[in-house]
C-alpha cells in the first residue's frame, strides 16, 4: 500500500514567533525553519509501517516555496521513498491546500493520507479535515494509535474526555496527534542517502486548481503582554493574597 | 444575517463552552438558533432553548450523532445552511473534527478558533500558539467558524426558544464507531471550570501526580490539568492536557505546580485571570506569567498549602 504524507515548512517549534513592527505578520527573516512537528510525527507513522511491511512505498508532499525541498529531505532522511514539491510562492490557505493535495492525489492513488492534525503557525487544524470531504473519503482525525490492514484502519483518537476508537474503510485520510509515536531522529548516513532520493518539483499553476484566498490578513499584532507579578514566601501568605484577590 | 451555533453537549446537558459561543453569535445577529446533535438529546436541547437570546433550538437525533461522527454532524449541518449567513462551533475537540468539513462542502474557509468578532465579517485569531493575534477579513458569502470558549463571556439563561425536530443526516458507510473510554470524574470539567490545578513533569509518577494534585483540587473544587511533559510520561491522561495543542483553559484561578512553563503551555492557560506557580527553580519562566509565585518544593508547598487552606474555612 502507497501512503502518502504531507508536510509544511514552518517555524522551528523552538523558536518563539516574533510580530514585524508594521504588523504585517509574523518575522521569518533569517529564522530557523523545519517540518512541522506533526507532520513529522505522521512520517514516522508511515515509516514505521514500511518497515512492518504493511506500506509498500511513502510518498512525502510539500506545498511551499522552493525551500520546501529541504523539508521533504528532513522526512527522506527519517525514511520516506520519494518528494514532490508543489511550489508556490503564495501563502495557502486550508481549504486551498486541500484543493492541491486532491489534485496530487488523483496522480499518486494512495491506500492512505497520514498528515498532521495541524501546522504550528497558522494554528487551523482544518486540512485534513477539508480534504476528507472533498475526496468524500472517510476521516479519522487526531489519531494515537493506527492499525492499518489491507483494506480498514482502525484508529483510536483523542476526543474530549478521553479515547474513541473508529473503524475507517481505506483510502482515508489520518491526522496525527501529538502521543502517536516518538520521530526519530536521522541519522548522518540516512541524511547523505536522502540527497539522492528522488524528488519531483512542479509549479502549483500545472494543477488547476482555483487557489483564490478567501481571507485577507488586515493585520498581525502581539497579544497583551501579562507581567509578573509578586513571589510570597509562605503557603499562609500565598492563601492570604488570594482571598485579597477575591478568588477563593 | 441569521447564524447556527453548534451546540457542545454531553446529550443530558449543555457544555459551558455552548453559551459562550451564542455570544459571540449574537454580536453577529439578533437571529441566533442553536442545533442539538446527538442521541437522547432532548435535555440539553431543553437547556438550549433557556438561553437568553436564542431564536430556536432544532433538534437532530441518531445513533450516528450520538457518536460524534464528523461525517454525520457534517451531513446534517449542510442542509440546514439555507438558512443561515454563519455557522459557529466552539473549538472543541469535536467541533474541530466536523467544522472544517462544513467549509470544504460550502466552498469557504473556516475561520478558526475566533477570540474576537470586529465586525460581521472580521474576525481576531490567534496564531503561532498565541504569540500573535490575527485580523482576518473574509469574503466568503456563508461564514464558518469555530469558537475559542473561553473568550467570550457565557450568554445568561432566561429564554423562552421553541425546540423544533430535524432530519439527521446519513452517516457515510465507509467509517464505523468501535469504542470509546470516557474517563469519568465528579470533578468540574476542565475547559470550563473556574479553578484549575494543574501539575507538570516535576510529579515523576502517575501515583505521585493523583496522590498531589487531586487533594488539592478537591479541596479548592477545581478541575485537573497537567502539561504536556506530564501527560507524555504518562503521568497523567492525554485530556488533561493544558497547551496550545491540547486545552486552552481561562479560569478564575489557574494553580501550577511543579510546571516549567513553556510556551506551548503558557498558550494554554495565560488568560487566567490569576495565575498561582509553585516551582522549586526560582528562574522557571513560568514565574514571569504567575501573580503569585512560591519558590518551593512542591513536596513541602503542597502539604502547606493545604494546611493554610483549612486554617482558612476552606
Amino acid at each position: 500500500m502507497k501512503v502518502l504524507v504531507p508536510v509544511k515548512r514552518v517555524i522551528d517549534s523552538n523558536v518563539k514567533a516574533r510580530v514585524k513592527s508594521d504588523q504585517s505578520g509574523v518575522d521569518l527573516a533569517n529564522v530557523k525553519m523545519s517540518i512541522n512537528p506533526f507532520c513529522e510525527i505522521a512520517v514516522e507513522e508511515a515509516v514505521r509501517l514500511k518497515e512492518k511491511g504493511v506500506a509498500t512505498e511513502v510518498v512525502v508532499v510539500s506545498i511551499g516555496p522552493a525551500q520546501a525541498q529541504e523539508t521533504l529531505r528532513q522526512a527522506l532522511a527519517m525514511g520516506a521513498d520519494r518528494g514532490v514539491l508543489i511550489q508556490s510562492d503564495q501563502d495557502l490557505e486550508p481549504l486551498e491546500v486541500a484543493k492541491v493535495l486532491k489534485a496530487v492525489i488523483a496522480e499518486e492513488a494512495p491506500g492512505v493520507v497520514i498528515m498532521g492534525k495541524q501546522a504550528i503557525d497558522g494554528d487551523n487544524n482544518a486540512t485534513g479535515q477539508m480534504l476528507a470531504a472533498l475526496l468524500d473519503w472517510p476521516q479519522a482525525t487526531f489519531a494515537s494509535a493506527i492499525e492499518l490492514s489491507a483494506d480498514k484502519a482502525k484508529v483510536t483518537r483523542e476526543v474530549d474526555g478521553g479515547l474513541q476508537t473508529i473503524e475507517a474503510t481505506l483510502p482515508a485520510i489520518i491526522t496525527a496527534d501529538l502521543r502517536l509515536n516518538e520521530p526519530r531522529y536521522a541519522s548522518l548516513p540516512n541524511i547523505m542517502k536522502a540527497k539522492k532520493k528522488p524528488l519531483d518539483v512542479k509549479e502549483v499553476a500545472t494543477l488547476g486548481v482555483d487557489l483564490k484566498p478567501h481571507l485577507k490578513v488586515l493585520k498581525v499584532a502581539e497579544p497583551a503582554k501579562r507581567s509578573a507579578g509578586i513571589k510570597v514566601e509562605t503557603a499562609g501568605d500565598l492563601v492570604a493574597n488570594l482571598k485579597t484577590a477575591g478568588v477563593l | 444575517m441569521a447564524v447556527l451555533v453548534i451546540a457542545d453537549h454531553d446529550n443530558a446537558s449543555l457544555k459551558d463552552s455552548t453559551n459562550k459561543t451564542v455570544t459571540a453569535a449574537l454580536v453577529l445577529s439578533g437571529d441566533v438558533d442553536v442545533l442539538v446533535a446527538g442521541k437522547d438529546a432532548k435535555a440539553a436541547a431543553d437547556a438550549a432553548a433557556k438561553i437568553a437570546g436564542v431564536r430556536k433550538v432544532l433538534l437532530a437525533e441518531s445513533d450516528e450523532l450520538g457518536q460524534g461522527l464528523a461525517e454525520a454532524v457534517e451531513a446534517t449541518v449542510l442542509p440546514l445552511m439555507g438558512g443561515y449567513d454563519a455557522v459557529l462551533t466552539p473549538a472543541t475537540s469535536q467541533g474541530k473534527n466536523f467544522s472544517p468539513r462544513i467549509a470544504a462542502k460550502l466552498d469557504v474557509a473556516q475561520i478558526s478558533e475566533i477570540v474576537e468578532v470586529v465586525s460581521n465579517d472580521t474576525f481576531v485569531r490567534p496564531i503561532y500558539a498565541g504569540n500573535a493575534l490575527e485580523t482576518v477579513q473574509s469574503s466568503d458569502a456563508k461564514k464558518v467558524i469555530t469558537v475559542r470558549a473561553t473568550a467570550f463571556k457565557a450568554a445568561g439563561e432566561g429564554g423562552s426558544a421553541s425546540v423544533e425536530n430535524v432530519a439527521a443526516g446519513a452517516a457515510s458507510a465507509k467509517i464505523k464507531f468501535v469504542d470509546q473510554q470516557l474517563v469519568k470524574s465528579a470533578r468540574p470539567e476542565l475547559a470550563g471550570a473556574k479553578i484549575v490545578v494543574s501539575g507538570g513533569r516535576a510529579m515523576g509518577s502517575a501515583e505521585e501526580f493523583s496522590k498531589v494534585i487531586e487533594p488539592l483540587a478537591d479541596k479548592l473544587g477545581a478541575a485537573v490539568g497537567a502539561s504536556r511533559a506530564a501527560v507524555d510520561a504518562g503521568y497523567a491522561p492525554n485530556d488533561y492536557q493544558v497547551g496550545q495543542t491540547g486545552k486552552v483553559v481561562a479560569p478564575e484561578l489557574y494553580v501550577a505546580i511543579g510546571i516549567s512553563g513553556a510556551i506551548q503551555h503558557l498558550a494554554g492557560m495565560k488568560d487566567s485571570k490569576v495565575i498561582v506557580a509553585i516551582n522549586k527553580d526560582a528562574d522557571a519562566p513560568i514565574f514571569q506569567v504567575a501573580d503569585f509565585g512560591l519558590v518551593a518544593d512542591y513536596k513541602t508547598a503542597v502539604p502547606e498549602l493545604m494546611d493554610a487552606l483549612t486554617a482558612a474555612g476552606k
